[in-house]
């Protein structure tokens, strides 16, 4: 889209509500409503905050992130519709499918299996937190691209995300290997040649990274 | 079983930082709460909203449950382990294989990087009908819906089956059982350590509980002595698909070789009855003889004495007489994972011959 891009570097920082924004802006805004009637409608008064939230501290993608969760939410719950990174999917919702895939302390894990609560103190990594603050796309993603490994890529955050962690842990890993290291993941394209392409692509640009 | 249904509903969440913490919150709240560890077979059960505990006490925070430590006699690996942690330690690589074997089959990497120990041996069966809410046997009801004539039983029991024909569904415990590992529990009446085997209940004993385990108790650990560090060990694991799925059926042996001859072995086998199987006639019958294809046919024949099939599930007793066979026959068989049509092939091979 070169010429609205155009449009907007004449104008400044655009003042427009794009698509995006206005998606970000209902997320938050529900966030806020979520959490004020969870307090209204929590039983029991204060001291038993059954269903209420409460207020804590995540390190996601490397900064402190204050965000108010109930007990029993999911991680994938909570960077969804909390924090809006909705890069994170949620496919079956029951560890069976690696759509929700995020690094925890560099490790793979379905965030749709992990209280938020639990992973206080701990280093999570979305697909968001791959890129570099310029815009560089991490290695794994620039072959993603290139590669042009998935089809309708609903699971594509979740393989992103397996592969950069068993990356980390196996950084030269023969194609079957790579193959067992995300088998975590599931794409119901069937595309899964060309997503180990892309992945294998993407093993080699991190070792020359 | 795939429904989201907006998030789970409201429980107390308690996350201690001690065991001993954790015994104390477990018995002050008694039956009200749940004890989590990895939290993968847990959160199934609170999504699907089949078990509503009014408290969870999660035990990811508790570092001492965690972690592989060389004891004088063998290895003590903490309850909250996790099962990719005991699959890469270099110490039960080299001396338990057995073990990392089994948990390097479990599930997927993700699940593996999450899930424990402790947890792997004390998670639930998977009958569907139980899992899915439906007031069965081992739900307390009266009734068991898998073993009726339209039941779906392809996954379920050809022994021990006592009103519920549900099997054991973990692959890290015929490890540790062939391994000779001890259980250790904290109970009210204070620490038990119990064999691998001791450490589940029958339906024929209480129907409602998997294991030993009641309100307040807590598994802590679980020891695996020196004495078979080392042996020749076989581990295989037969499954529809070769990632998640739980076991069709597995088999682990752990033998000590005299010359060609088994001089000491231990079998178990999970995924068969209500409790993992520890086979002891076979282990009489087969000390002493060559560790050889014949000896491995005498083993499989007699492993399925007794066997007594549901309607969908005959199958088991040929692939048992050959998972048994291979168990015990040892070198130069195929180990690991498998799947049905590469074992009906095997199976048609011993047929024939």
């Amino acid at each position: 889209m070169p010429e609205t891009d155009n449009l907007r570097t004449e104008e400044g920082p655009s003042t427009e509500i794009t698509r995006r924004r206005f998606i970000l802006g209902v997320i938050a805004g529900g966030a806020v409503v979520g959490a004020a009637s969870y307090r209204i409608l929590a039983p029991g008064g204060r001291g038993r905050s059954f269903g209420g939230e409460r207020l804590i501290t995540l390190n996601v993608n490397g900064k402190p992130r204050r965000v108010e969760v109930m007990k029993q939410e999911t991680l994938a719950w909570t960077l969804r519709y909390k924090l809006g990174l909705t890069g994170t999917k949620l496919g079956c919702d029951r560890a069976e499918c690696g759509a929700c895939t995020v690094l925890v302390d560099d490790v793979p894990h379905y965030s749709c299996s992990l209280l938020t609560n639990t992973v206080r103190g701990r280093k999570v990594t979305t697909i968001e937190g791959l890129a570099a603050d310029d815009g560089t796309l991490h290695p794994v993603q620039q072959a993603v691209v290139e590669a042009q490994g998935f089809q309708c890529a609903f699971c594509m955050s979740g393989f992103v995300m397996a592969t950069v962690g068993y990356l980390k842990a196996h950084p030269s890993p023969t194609r079957t290997e790579l193959a067992h290291g995300i088998s975590g993941n599931l794409c119901r394209c069937q595309d899964y040649m060309k997503i180990l392409d892309a992945m294998m692509l993407g093993a080699e640009k991190m070792r020359r990274a | 079983m795939a429904v989201i249904r907006d998030v789970m509903p409201a429980f107390d969440l308690l996350q201690p930082e001690s065991a001993g913490d954790a015994q104390k919150l477990l018995q002050q709240h008694g039956s009200d709460a749940w004890v989590m560890a990895g939290g993968m077979d847990s959160l199934d059960w609170l999504k699907d909203r089949i078990k509503k505990p009014g408290v969870l006490v999660d035990l990811s925070g508790v570092e001492e449950l965690k972690g592989v430590r060389a004891t004088g006699d063998g290895v003590e690996i903490g309850a909250m382990t996790t099962l990719t942690e005991i699959a890469n330690h270099p110490g039960i690589r080299k001396n338990y294989g057995l073990l990392a074997q089994a948990v390097e089959l479990v599930a997927s990497p993700q699940i593996r990087n999450q899930a424990t120990l402790g947890g792997n041996v004390s998670q639930d069966v998977r009958c569907w009908y139980y899992r899915g809410g439906w007031p069965c046997y081992r739900a307390g009801g009266n009734i068991c819906f898998a073993d009726t004539p339209v039941g779906r039983n392809r996954e379920h029991a050809i022994f021990g089956a006592n009103r519920c024909v549900a099997v054991h569904p973990s692959d890290s415990v015929p490890a540790l059982i062939a391994l000779d590992a001890k259980f250790v529990v904290q109970t009210s009446g204070g620490e038990r350590v119990v064999d691998a085997e001791d450490y589940f209940v029958g339906p024929e004993d209480d129907i409602t509980r998997i294991n030993m385990l009641r309100p307040g108790d807590l598994l802590t650990a679980i020891r695996i002595p020196a004495a078979w560090a080392g042996a020749r060990f076989y581990f295989e694991k037969v499954r529809d698909r070769n990632v998640w799925d739980f076991p069709l059926m597995n088999v682990a042996s752990a033998a000590r070789l005299n010359g060609g001859t088994i001089a000491e072995i231990r079998i178990a086998v999970n995924a068969v009855s209500p409790r993992p199987m520890r086979l002891q006639a076979v282990e009489a019958a087969v000390r002493g003889r060559a560790a050889d294809a014949d000896t491995g046919e005498m083993a499989g024949k007699l492993a399925v004495e007794g066997a007594v099939p549901l309607q969908y599930n005959a199958y088991k007793i040929p692939l048992m007489r050959n998972l048994v066979k291979r168990a015990v026959a040892g070198a130069g068989q195929p180990q690991g994972s498998s799947t049905l049509a590469s074992n009906a092939l095997a199976q048609e091979a011993t047929c024939r011959s």
